[in-house]
């Protein structure tokens, strides 16, 4: 065997932890109400349920308001400067195979600031989980618009309101060729639990979108979805090998591909079960995927939620050790004082005196 | 042998030109190989266009290799050379201004058609109007010659012939300067092991090359210089970016730390991103990232992750990895930063060498971020500073900066291959233990408890059960590293990575000074050592008392440093950029220095440097 350990899957530790553990001593200092409260204390209960060391877990972060969640938990950390956690996360990983590294990151942190970075991540499937807080709004510097803020968004850098296409975080880990994307919300702590565990144990990156919602500086944002009312109808909930469906009893409706190709819900009692569209996370090609991210609105009618994608691709720093331990192995183990002396060398030497 | 007679000369530098698709660096690069065999000192200066593939023929299409090599020590790749190589009439114009008067030229007759001519505006032939009257022009047909020596080789195209007039020139040039020609041939088997067709051909085309100064009346005679006396060893030559690379994996291997590099491709610093990413059999770990900040990024994550976290780039790359720098010398994690400094602002000139990075690497971050700084003085020396440069970033968890400049890059010397036993041994000394207590008395990690000496902190690992702790780029609380806004903690943190730089052990500078009556002082920094040093000699065997010193440490300055500026009357520093260190240098010892500038993308020249050495001296009567 080479030193490419198994970082997601390692044995559970001995001594059984529990979301105490989990929690480190510092304040929390999010504003009140904040919808960060409720992923910490998701992700502080999650934890212990993954068997993993303490000190072999690493949350790594970014700037904004979701980055301070590090702080928060009680394993390794690190809360670096906007943008960059990917990239320091993907130097960390691959130096130390035994991490199982978490990056916390937001809206603004991940797709403005630090896009390149992220959409490397995932197109070289580096073994990171990404927890993207996505609240739509600047929460730290206090309330402008994000890349995901709606167009026409009134914040106070967009008085006239925003003029900018937000991305769809789906549709751009989609197209990044991340091989694991799911969504949740932070309310549902049911689902964001389940989605974190398939994350954890995925080998290369996992990118979760969780709504958040940021009461101080775009309140309400996810309403229409978390309101019990209008949930029913405009929550989408994927569930593998099943048909997309929204809504309850007489006003169900099943997702369909017309003869075109694209994709609409009609009304399952009208629908052609042979044009139901099956929901296939562990489909190798991302175009049903892709479509389905594509259902989001600014209306907010349909919003799906789940896993969307989940295939499997060799992980980028497992790659990058292998070949570091090929190149050791074959040449007969670690380089020796000798070998050394070999390279200072090279090929072409003279001998004076 | 020779049946011509041989003349011996001490030194001779030659300058192989042509267009950048005539192969003249590798000519260069072969003669230099062979050239160090014979145990003479040497320098050499490869000279790149700044386009990947100017049109051919044309003056910004030449690429030139400056090769000085002499029976004593060497220290620059020359000013003026004595032989140049003109492979087409644009490698003759664009060089032949700087050939010294009555030197030789080879040049290519073949390639001096009247369309060539035209394209960089000769009216006549130089070969033969008489405007080249104060050289010694050998005007050789190389390409029709080459062509006609491989007539056997039915197999290849014309084209293919002529390509092989490189081989032919550097058999020529062999024979000239008496350099053997098997290290080359070793060469050519291994490159063209699988196109056995165009190895037999290269190889005819060098033993013709041989043959035609054997043979030919118009080479009456062949040179020997002599081995120079070199400290007893084995010895290869090596340029500064191998150096650079290979002190980074012995280094690492003394050390016991994985090397991981995070680098983005940039000229001229590339070659080192190339050289350590073959070297995984040593361990080493390179992710080409997808920009400068992720580059540096990765290295800083490696870092924390206890490996030997290492980026490398070149100016503009370095003005993209500022805000990580800043985040490493928060952090207080080992990183070494390699500059290879090229010359600026913005794109600049890519291919040619400056020093105008200094300042950038001292200052160009927010807020008090100081960082040690290390500068390299030639080719080979890059090794022993990449070296120390791991020592201190581990010993001090800190950010070291290494600038190096295009001309350390790319240029070659012997080097004195060191035995790996006198390398230094560098200890990470991780922490493993809880280093203190909480406030309930329980054992606690307290990552920011300071080394009393050193005043680094520890550097403990993730995976190191009972150590988690969480660090970041919010100003930190004294000891326990938990995040705080209070001004007193904020000004007391600042002194501190203040005080952790400055207080570096850095050796003395030493001052060369034979005759102890030199009241002017030159001092320089990287790569200006060689020219200076070379100017220095000439001006004393003039009969003028200079003394020399060259700084290697610029954060922090040797201790000495100060005193050494007050002993003379006047101090002179030579730099490839506006004045930068001796901006440093007023301001931190109030001495009234003066700067010696010049930003042309060249070393300075010996003459230049010596004739204002010259003048400090008459100057101060
Ligand atoms: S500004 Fe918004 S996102 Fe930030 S902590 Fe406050 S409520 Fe949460």
């Amino acid at each position: 065997m080479t030193t490419t350990a198994v970082n997601r899957t390692s044995a559970p530790t001995p001594v059984a932890l529990t979301k105490k553990d989990f929690t480190s001593d510092q304040e929390v200092r999010w504003c009140p109400g904040c919808g960060d409260y409720v992923i910490l204390a998701t992700v502080q209960g999650f934890l212990p349920e993954l068997g993993i060391a303490r000190e072999n877990v690493v949350f790594v972060s970014g700037i904004g308001c979701s980055s301070r969640f590090p702080y928060y938990v009680q394993t390794y950390g690190m809360h670096s400067i906007h943008g960059r956690a990917p990239a320091i996360a993907t130097g960390l990983v691959t130096a130390n195979p035994d991490l199982t590294v978490f990056v916390a990151t937001g809206d603004g942190d991940a797709l403005s600031i630090g896009g390149n970075h992220l959409i490397h991540a995932m197109r070289r499937n580096v073994n990171l989980t990404i927890l993207l807080f996505n609240n739509q709004i600047y929460g730290l510097t206090k309330g402008q618009y994000s890349p995901t803020s709606r167009l026409g968004q009134v914040t106070k850098s967009s008085p006239y309101g925003s003029v900018d296409t937000p991305f769809n975080p789906i549709s751009l880990a989609l197209g990044a060729e991340a091989t694991f994307v799911a969504r949740a919300m932070e309310s549902d702590r049911a689902e964001l639990t389940a989605i974190l565990k398939a994350a954890a144990t995925h080998r290369g990156t996992a990118l979760i979108e969780i709504y958040q919602n940021c009461p101080i500086f775009n309140d309400g944002a996810f309403d229409a979805i978390k309101d019990r009312s209008q949930q029913q109808a405009r929550l989408v909930r994927l569930r593998a090998d099943e048909p997309v469906r929204v809504g309850v009893e007489d006003s169900r409706q099943v997702l369909v591909r017309r003869p075109d190709g694209s994709l609409e819900f009609v009304a399952e009692a009208e629908a052609d079960p042979a044009a139901y569209v099956i929901h296939d996370p562990y489909a190798a090609d991302a175009s049903q995927a892709f479509a389905l991210s594509r259902l989001d609105s600014a209306e907010m009618t349909h919003v799906p939620m789940g896993i969307f994608r989940q295939v499997s691709r060799p992980a980028y720093d497992d790659v990058v050790r292998a070949q570091v331990d090929g190149a050791v192995e074959s040449a007969g183990g670690a380089a020796s004082d000798a070998d050394l002396a070999e390279l200072l060398r090279g090929r072409d030497t003279w001998t004076v005196g | 042998m020779s049946s011509k007679s041989v003349h011996d000369l001490d030194r001779v530098v030659i300058r192989f030109a042509g267009d950048s698709g005539d192969g003249m660096q590798l000519t260069g690069d072969r003669f230099t190989s062979d050239t160090a065999t014979l145990g003479n000192d040497l320098s050499t200066l490869p000279n790149f266009p700044a386009e990947i593939r100017a049109p051919q023929g044309t003056l910004p299409g030449v690429s030139s290799f400056q090769l000085h090599f002499a029976d004593h020590d060497v220290l620059t790749p020359g000013d003026a050379p004595d032989v140049l190589v003109a492979m087409n009439p644009a490698a003759l114009k664009a060089n032949v201004g700087d050939l010294r008067r009555g030197g030789i030229i080879i040049a290519n007759a073949d390639d001096f058609t009247t369309r060539n001519l035209a394209k960089v505006g000769y009216a006549l032939n130089p070969l033969t109007d008489g405007s080249l009257e104060s050289y010694h022009v050998h005007a050789v047909p190389l390409t029709a010659t080459t062509v006609e020596a491989l007539a056997e080789f039915t197999g290849l195209t014309r084209k293919a012939k002529e390509r092989a007039k490189n081989m032919f020139a550097l058999g020529l040039l062999s024979w000239m300067y008496n350099r053997p020609t098997a290290a080359t041939q070793d060469f050519l088997k291994a490159k063209f092991a699988k196109a056995p067709e165009i190895l037999a051909a290269n190889l005819k085309a060098l033993a013709a090359g041989v043959n035609y100064g054997e043979t030919t009346e118009d080479f009456a005679s062949s040179y020997a210089v002599g081995p120079a006396p070199m400290p007893a060893g084995t010895y290869r030559n090596i340029t500064g970016n191998t150096a650079l690379a290979l002190g980074l994996v012995a280094a690492a291997h003394r050390s016991g730390l994985p090397l991981v590099l995070g680098s983005y491709p940039i000229t001229p610093a590339s070659d080192i991103l190339h050289t350590l990413s073959g070297l995984k059999r040593y361990g080493v770990t390179t992710m080409q990232a997808e920009d400068e900040i992720a580059g540096i990024g990765m290295a800083l994550g490696a870092s924390f992750g206890g490996a030997l976290g290492v980026t490398t780039t070149s100016g503009p790359g370095l003005a993209l990895k500022s805000e990580t720098i800043g985040l490493a010398v928060s952090l207080e994690l080992p990183l070494v930063i390699v500059d290879v400094q090229r010359g600026g602002p913005s794109t600049g000139l890519p291919t040619k060498t400056e020093q105008a990075d200094l300042l950038q690497a001292m200052f160009g971050r927010n807020g008090e971020s100081p960082a040690a700084v290390i500068a390299p003085q030639t080719p080979n020396d890059c090794f022993a500073a990449a070296v120390e440069a791991v020592e201190m970033a581990t010993a001090y968890r800190t950010p070291v900066l290494v600038l190096t400049d295009g001309y350390l890059a790319n240029g070659s010397e012997p080097w004195l291959v060191p035995a790996v036993e006198d390398l230094p041994r560098i200890e990470p000394n991780f922490a493993t233990e809880p280093n203190g207590v909480d406030k309930a008395g329980e054992p606690a990690f307290l990552p920011y408890l300071r080394d009393p000496d050193t005043l680094a902190r520890p550097w403990a690992v993730p995976g190191t059960p009972g150590l988690e702790h969480r660090i970041g780029g919010i100003e930190k609380a004294d000891v326990t590293g938990e995040i705080s806004y209070e001004p007193a903690n904020h000004d007391t943190m600042v002194r501190l990575r203040q005080a952790k730089v400055d207080g570096i052990a850095v050796p003395d500078v030493e001052v060369d000074d034979p005759s102890g009556a030199a009241r002017v002082l030159v001092l320089g920094w990287g790569s200006t050592y060689g020219p200076i040093a070379a100017a220095v000699r000439r001006v004393r065997r003039a009969g003028y008392a200079v003394a020399r010193t060259h700084l290697r440490h610029l954060n922090p300055f040797p201790a000495n440093l100060g005193a050494v500026l007050g002993a003379y009357d006047r101090v002179i520093v030579p730099e490839m950029n506006l004045g930068q260190l001796a901006l440093l240098l007023r301001a931190r010892y109030l001495v009234d220095v003066r700067s010696h500038t010049a930003v042309r993308g060249l070393p300075f020249t010996t003459a230049e440097l010596a004739e204002v050495l010259t003048a400090a001296v008459e100057e101060l009567g």
